[in-house]
């Protein structure tokens, strides 16, 4: 009896064992399914289908009429015609990256160590823009960087603007981006360094570091996770964007890539392929450099 | 261990030696005072432990001690060298955290050099791997913190320290976050540590056995005040105050006038009893006193002995066996229930029962007398009860 019993229930162990693990496998793929279904439907389909308009071809004499192909001269039209503009926007959004780290590490900073009762304050500040539109806020920059605006004119009046102006100019291109993309620099750093345990910031002092020593060796490496998802957050977005440099640059010089694949796309006939190729190029671009990036600074003992 | 050299120091690092000196040191939070006047000397290698309840002000003696908090009044030397305004790295002080507070983003190896390597020692890393060897963690020097257990990551925040080889080494509830088991192991080998490297520590906790097992000394605090400070035998044997009896082991009190003298004793009346106390052991020696004696130097007898000086006639209401001891609890003429452990010596059934009428009796010489405060025995027994 007592040797069936213990081969059944060696039994009973592994079928007893299964069905739970099935069902939660189950539900784990039931969760998971709107999220997949969304990114096939809005992510994964029109990448495909964006990929294959890049490698169409146009009919010769019907202007706008396209038809299937592999055709890589879209490719090698976008690098070689559009060469300039990939470079301003990698250029262009890595400034407004850096600038943005320069501006919201101290006030990250600030907020998390030294606002006291007025972090929430802050906080509101930082996050109210958001409430009107990102187009109205980057044309409300036009007019203060305008030529008779405060800013052009107080530089003028100083003798301190070489051009004569900042519209018109990459500098408030740069300026543009930097300020648009400045609270998705300074939530992630403010949440890294918030979180930080005090004790261990006071271990440094305790362990012979003075102030500048302990920020530069532990209180800065400790908030890498935020600085590292407040560049990416500022410099991908940057990089594909287009609205900054058409309200606030000029026609030639500080036209960016997004620039290009706007007006192939709404105002070029016939422009869809090289606008797809731009489009699927530009991310190729940024995936890369990304992936650089994280590999350089980005490892797991940050995260 | 002459491993642990210790070379010329950085910029404003103050190499001061001795013994550690807090001089009427007071601080204040707001209109809060959290540590009220304190003065205390601690000797050069010696182990101290700053024992109290929760919020008494331990935390923030250590914190001013180690210049993260500056006394609102007073002053702290090593020494001669007062080193009261000194910023942290100032300092030959080093704290093991309470929370540990490791450098997550650095190996362990670089957690324990961080110290010797800001100080601009030439073997830093060397002196690491020594430390790590003291707290036997050699083979995890290349693991993150987050990689280790708490008791290991409380090793490595001992090492972190110690390879400084500070004056003073300041530990704050290291053990708190540990099991029992472990909690037991660690105290063994902090104190191994301690005797190895001959550093003078304060340790603090609220843990009286801790405190005990551990220290040269113990004080005992509350309220941002020293209550008491001795040898563990001592502070055990003679309580001067109420809420020490209570928060340093367990003792009966009773609280009655006193009524004269007998010879060099000092005998009051508590419930109708004459007790008798050694003057040399008693802390007041006119109006009211708080008598007290600790529960295994009372004996429990079934009979009313014969010609005993001073016996109390209780009730039992508890009888517990514990092996090397039995616990009764009895409960006395004036309500109150007192403690009585009496050891097994003989294998003989227990026949006190719970209902059962008991003399109990004492040696007088082992009684004490506090003075009467009825708020801090009851705050002891909280605190006790508490963690
Ligand atoms: N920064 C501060 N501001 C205001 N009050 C404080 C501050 N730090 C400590 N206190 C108060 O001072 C008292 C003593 O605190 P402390 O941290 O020294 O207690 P502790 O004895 O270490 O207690 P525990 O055993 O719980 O750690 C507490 O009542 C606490 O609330
Ligand atoms: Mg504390």
């Amino acid at each position: 009896m007592s040797a069936f019993a213990h081969a059944a229930g060696g039994n009973a162990a592994v079928t007893h064992q299964d069905p739970p693990a099935r069902r939660r496998s189950w539900a784990t793929w039931l969760l998971l399914l709107p999220g997949f279904l969304w990114l096939l439907v809005f992510f994964v389909f029109p990448l495909v289908q964006l990929f294959t308009v890049s490698l169409q071809s146009k009919y010769p004499g019907y202007p706008g009429y396209y038809y299937r192909d592999v055709n890589f001269g879209n490719y090698v039209d976008a690098l070689t015609q559009f060469g300039a503009h990939f470079g301003r926007s990698l250029l262009f959004a890595g400034l407004a990256t850096l600038f943005a780290f320069l501006l919201a590490y101290p006030l990250a900073y600030a907020m998390a160590f030294k606002a006291g009762r007025w972090r929430n304050v802050m906080m509101i500040c930082i996050i109210a823009p958001f409430f009107t539109s990102f187009i109205l806020r980057t044309v409300a920059w036009r007019q203060i960087l305008a030529d008779d605006g405060p800013v052009a004119s107080t530089l003028n009046f100083l003798h301190l603007l070489p051009g004569g102006r900042i519209t018109e100019t990459w500098v408030a291109v740069v300026a543009g981006l930097t300020y648009n993309f400045l609270p998705f620099m300074v939530l992630p750093i403010y949440a890294s360094l918030e979180r930080a345990d005090h004790r261990i910031i006071e271990a440094g002092g305790d362990l012979y570091a003075n102030g500048f020593t302990t920020f530069r060796k532990v209180t800065l490496p400790m908030s890498m996770p935020g600085v590292l998802a407040g560049t990416l957050l500022t410099f991908i977005p940057a990089a594909g964007d287009y609205v900054n440099a058409d309200l606030l640059g000029s026609d030639r010089s500080t036209k960016m890539v997004g620039n290009v694949i706007e007006s192939q796309f709404f105002k070029v006939l016939g422009g869809f392929p090289l606008a797809a190729a731009l489009s699927f190029t530009l991310m190729a671009l940024i995936l890369a450099l990304v992936f650089v990036y994280i590999r350089r600074f980005g490892t797991e003992e940050l995260l | 261990m002459g491993l642990f050299s210790k070379s010329g120091g950085s910029g404003g690092f103050r190499e001061a030696k001795g013994d550690l000196r807090l001089q009427e040191v007071t601080k204040s939070f707001g209109d809060f005072t959290a540590v009220d006047n304190l003065t205390l000397e601690v000797p050069r290698g010696s182990f101290f432990a700053l024992l109290g309840p929760s919020g008494c002000g331990k935390t923030t003696t250590l914190r001013m001690v180690a210049g993260l908090e500056q006394p609102t009044a007073g002053r702290i030397l090593i020494g001669d060298t007062d080193l009261t305004g000194s910023r942290p790295y100032e300092r030959p002080v080093n704290t093991v955290f309470q929370s540990y507070a490791l450098f997550p983003h650095l190996t362990i190896r670089d957690n324990v050099a961080f110290g010797p390597t800001r100080r601009g020692e030439a073997n830093a890393a060397q002196l690491a791997g020594d430390a790590l060897e003291l707290v036997q963690l050699s083979h995890l020097a290349a693991r993150k913190p987050a990689q280790l257990s708490g008791g290991q990551q409380q090793r490595v925040a001992v090492a972190r320290a110690i390879v400084n080889r500070p004056e003073v080494l300041l530990l704050d509830e290291p053990l708190g976050a540990l099991d029992l088991k472990l909690r037991r192991q660690m105290q063994v080998e902090l104190k191994r540590i301690q005797s190895e490297v001959g550093l003078t520590f304060i340790h603090v906790t609220h843990d009286q056995e801790e405190a005990m097992t551990m220290a040269d000394t113990v004080a005992v605090m509350n309220h941002g005040r020293i209550e008491q400070m001795g040898a563990p035998e001592e502070l055990y044997d003679l309580p001067r105050t109420t809420f020490v009896a209570n928060f340093v082991g367990q003792s009966n009190l009773a609280s009655g006038p006193i009524t004269g003298r007998d010879g060099d004793r000092i005998v009051a009346e508590v419930n109708g009893t004459q007790v008798a106390i050694p003057s040399s052991r008693c802390a007041v020696d006119s109006g009211e006193v708080t008598f007290g004696i600790r529960p295994e130097k009372v004996r429990i007898h079934e009979q009313r002995p014969e010609g005993a000086g001073s016996d109390v006639q209780a009730t039992v209401r508890d009888v517990s066996f514990t092996g090397v001891a039995t616990q009764y609890q009895v409960e006395v003429p004036s309500g109150a229930v007192w403690n009585v452990y009496e050891q097994n010596l003989d294998v003989k059934p227990i026949s006190v029962r719970p209902g059962d009428q008991v003399w109990l009796t004492w040696d007088p010489a082992h009684a004490f007398g506090v003075p009467v405060d009825s708020d801090a025995a009851a705050e002891a027994l909280a605190a006790v009860d508490a963690p």
